[in-house]
């Protein structure tokens, strides 16, 4: 159980909405995560989260309900390092306009160099600014690595619980 | 939920020591700062040692120190060590448990020890020192 002290450096990197040419990468990063590829669902999430052009300047005025969804990559340069994706959504199961994190990926051999930090705050400033202040998620309770990642940015139990049974 | 007294010494004496790099404490002090007997957190210590978790540093001004990783040693390492939080999960049986009530009564209690695990499977001891210092 014990082990070492050692922490990765910092890796230095850039956050902005991802870009069609990303999506491969994103992919691989995906696959590298859950040892599933899935390039359907990834180029579908693409087309719906920011292939419109008013997605192309991160700092026009929210216009449209497409402007609270946001696909976001950690770039060095040309290289994707990890990305995060989200969306505000009101009043769903009676809840008020809230932030949902839907997915979160960093390349393994980054983990613990503060990009997920990096990407999570990234898209809690776009929450922020999208008029929301509370930030949301949904894990399978065994994924116990990716909760204490969320456990780490202060996250805790919230006052929903999701219910479900065989059909 | 309640955990056992070898439990609670266990977290108290590692979220001590794991608060800063290198940092060294004597049993005494931590056993006086959390109002326990300073004989039953040396028995804690002693088994905190044991699986790496601290070393005891000999000599004048000794004590002991945090050797683990407080960013992968999740809370449910340490409690683990000295109790079963999912009892049910893990195969222990009560009287009634084979009638069909018993069995409707264990699915609820498994659900409970399903999400206490999880939670406590998910908190590293980084997250949680993060939330000692928010409280203060």
């Amino acid at each position: 159980m014990a082990n070492s002290q050692l922490k990765q450096p910092e890796k230095k990197c850039t956050v902005r909405l991802a870009r069609e040419a990303d999506i491969s990468q994103v992919i691989a990063i995906d696959a590298e995560n859950t040892g599933l590829s899935k390039d359907e669902y990834w180029k579908d999430l693409y087309e719906r989260y920011n292939r419109r052009p008013s997605d192309a300047d991160e700092d026009a005025p929210l216009k449209s309900v497409n402007r609270y969804r946001f696909f976001l990559v950690a770039c060095d340069g040309d290289s994707v390092l990890g990305f995060i994706i989200g969306e505000v959504r009101a009043w769903e199961f009676g809840s008020p306009p809230c932030g949902w994190v839907f997915a979160i990926g960093v390349h393994n051999h980054l983990r613990q160099g503060g990009v997920g930090n990096t990407l999570f705050d990234a898209l809690c400033d776009r929450f922020r600014k999208a008029g929301v202040y509370k930030v949301r998620t949904m894990l399978a309770r065994d994924h116990t690595l990716i909760m204490s990642f969320f456990r780490s940015q202060g996250m805790m139990a919230g006052p929903f619980i999701e219910l479900e049974k065989e059909l | 939920m309640k955990l056992q007294k070898a439990t609670r010494c266990a977290l108290f004496a590692i979220l001590e020591l794991a608060a800063g790099q290198d940092r060294q404490l004597s049993a005494n002090e931590i056993a006086e700062k959390y109002g326990i007997s300073t004989n039953h957190l040396a028995k804690v210590l002693r088994s905190l040692g044991r699986v790496g978790l601290v070393e005891a540093v000999r000599g004048a001004g000794g004590g002991y120190r945090f050797s683990g990783n407080r960013r992968r040693t999740t809370l449910l390492d340490i409690i683990q060590l000295f109790e079963t939080i999912d009892p049910i999960r893990n195969g222990e049986r009560e009287d009634g448990d084979n009638t069909s009530e018993g069995k409707a009564l264990c699915q609820v209690l498994m659900e409970i020890e399903d999400t206490a695990r999880a939670t406590f499977a998910s908190i590293t001891l980084d997250t949680m020192i993060k939330m000692v210092e928010r409280g203060r």
